[in-house]
């Protein structure tokens, strides 16, 4: 396919965590000024704003460009405001690559930002019979937990996996992220500590269900000949980005659906939209799992890691609880998985959430993941997906 | 005097207390199956020929997967106070190949469930007001 690449010029992040006192458009300001810092653009050369939306803080979160533009200043730069829950981050970084790629603009500035109450995320309020994530709450009580719960208890079912595996995906990811200024959890759990905590959806307890927080990422990405012009040599470069569709039948129930779609007529019981995600990305950065150095993948629960070490190919189903305790995706391992912690030392903050990830994946391939950096990585991936059926993964390399 | 007993949501199940089907869509081209019937995604290779005709799935099934709400799901779910926890089952429909996710009956504990074990569609209370009981369907051993 052989997509050409654009560069990271500048990464930024505000803490995860809970700020009541701040606003959304507070803690994607803080993200976007460290980035535009970091990559030594002022903020009056950037040409375009995109934004990742938040549905979740009224109409400022809907046109997330111009409300961040105008709290950095407007300057007239051209703007793009996106949704697609999870994945709305790397949406945003696709649009800004489009743009870029196409010669209409050489430097862009890609922001998202959540603020959110506590507790499980809901529904839009109102009475939509005809909405299944309104459906899937009012007919069954089917909260996002009870997804991850459902999944961890099949691989129980398939593949023999335990419930201290998944306590051991949890341990790891804290130790990876204890050290992680960023992190909202910044400290190591023990299998303990998971065991004591109360089982949220069986198998799965609390401390293994990724929260729902507060934070801010922004990057600032351009075109090689920008940066060559800036005076960066060696930047770090996006190489492969998927935002995919499932290609149909999704015979994995995925949020927000109550029902799979039926394979009777075509594709299998595995045929699932995760893989087709990552497949893309590697076609696009024409590599193979086997060229990857590490990866941020996302825990919505910690046995839902086991799944995307085979989803994204780094090992056959069933297996990913030996490459676990192999120590292969723990820090000094063979391939790292989630060297910042993820979405266990994280949380999760929806628009947030996926640029974060490409923050990272930037600060391992500089070198400068201070605490928790993996050695000689040169190539990296980050995936996730946003409900309804956004895929969302980028491929970066040194 | 009985409370009125309606469906929780229109066109999904029959309110057939003794043989309960759920009630989905078959592509008159593809012979693809859909559930809900108007609210899943359409086969792609239908997309000039979308008619679903209205089918009543199988009343059995295997269990997929299972899990607990150990914690109250958030509005527009219905809670009546207290607080109880429940079950839920993804159950795989063999005909239709076909996954569908539904509460488990109360009573059943969840140290007696597998993967693969046979369950039924059933028809329970979801929630009720002073006139009413809203019905819809639920998974049971079969």
């Amino acid at each position: 396919m052989a997509i050409d690449e654009i560069a990271v010029l500048g990464v930024g992040m505000h803490q995860w965590g809970k700020f009541p006192g701040k606003s959304f458009v507070d803690l994607g300001v803080h993200a976007a000024k460290k980035a535009l810092d970091d990559s030594g653009v002022e903020w009056g050369e950037i040409e375009f704003i995109s934004g990742a939306n938040t549905v979740r803080n009224g109409y400022p979160g809907w046109v997330s460009a111009s409300t961040f533009a105008n709290a950095l200043g407007f300057q007239g730069c051209q703007l793009a405001s996106s949704y697609a829950a999870c994945a709305s981050g790397v949406t945003a970084l696709s649009i800004a690559r489009a743009q870029i790629l196409s010669g209409i603009c050489d430097v862009a500035l890609v922001v998202g930002a959540d603020q959110v109450d506590k507790g499980m995320f809901a529904p839009v309020p109102g009475e939509r019979p005809n909405d299944v994530d309104w459906l899937r709450f009012r007919l069954m009580g089917l909260s996002n937990p009870a997804y991850f719960g459902m999944f961890a208890r099949r691989r129980m079912a398939l593949y023999g996996d335990t419930q201290d595996d998944f306590a051991a995906v949890k341990v790891k990811n804290s130790n990876h992220g204890a050290q992680n200024p960023n992190a909202r959890y910044a400290k190591s759990f023990t299998i303990d500590d998971v065991n004591a905590s109360p089982v949220v959806a069986d198998p799965l307890r609390l401390l293994e269900i990724c929260s729902t927080s507060d934070g801010g990422a922004a990057l600032v990405v351009s075109s090689l000949d920008y940066a060559k012009k800036k005076g960066i040599a060696d930047p770090v470069k996006i190489t492969g980005v998927s935002t995919v569709s499932p290609v149909y039948p999704n015979a994995i129930i995925d949020m927000p659906y109550f029902a799979s779609d039926s394979w009777a007529t075509a594709g299998d019981e595995s045929h699932t939209f995760k893989n087709q995600i990552a497949q893309h990305a590697y076609n696009e950065a024409g590599i193979t799992p086997e060229d990857l150095d590490f990866a941020e993948v996302y825990d919505l629960s910690s046995a839902y890691e086991l799944d995307w070490y085979e989803h994204i190919g780094l090992c056959e189903p069933g297996e990913a609880r030996n490459m676990l305790h192999n120590g292969d995706t723990s820090l000094g391992g063979r391939i790292p998985v989630n060297p910042s912690g993820g979405l266990g030392a994280f949380g999760e903050a929806i628009p947030a959430q996926a640029i974060a990830q490409v923050c990272e994946l930037t600060w391992q391939l500089r070198g400068d993941a201070y605490g928790r950096q993996v050695e000689n990585a040169e190539i990296g991936m980050s995936i996730n997906y946003g409900m309804f059926g956004h895929g969302s993964s980028v491929i970066a390399r040194k | 005097m009985a409370k009125i007993r309606v469906p929780a949501v229109d066109d999904m199940f029959t309110m057939d207390f003794t043989d309960p089907r759920l009630i989905g869509g078959r592509g008159v081209s593809s012979q693809s199956y859909y559930f809900p019937k108007s609210l899943s995604g359409a086969d792609p290779r239908c997309v000039n020929d979308d008619q679903r005709e209205e089918v009543y799935l199988s009343s059995v099934g295997k269990i997929w997967s299972y899990t607990s709400a150990d914690y109250p799901p958030a509005l527009p779910y219905q809670i009546s106070e207290p607080f109880e926890p429940f079950l839920i089952c993804a159950a795989q429909l063999e005909e239709e190949n076909l996954v569908i996710c539904g509460q488990m009956m109360p009573g059943i504990d969840i140290n007696d469930l597998d993967v693969g074990m046979d369950v039924k569609i059933a028809l329970d209370v979801l929630y009720e007001d002073d006139e009413y009981e809203y019905i819809v369907w639920k998974w049971d051993l079969a």
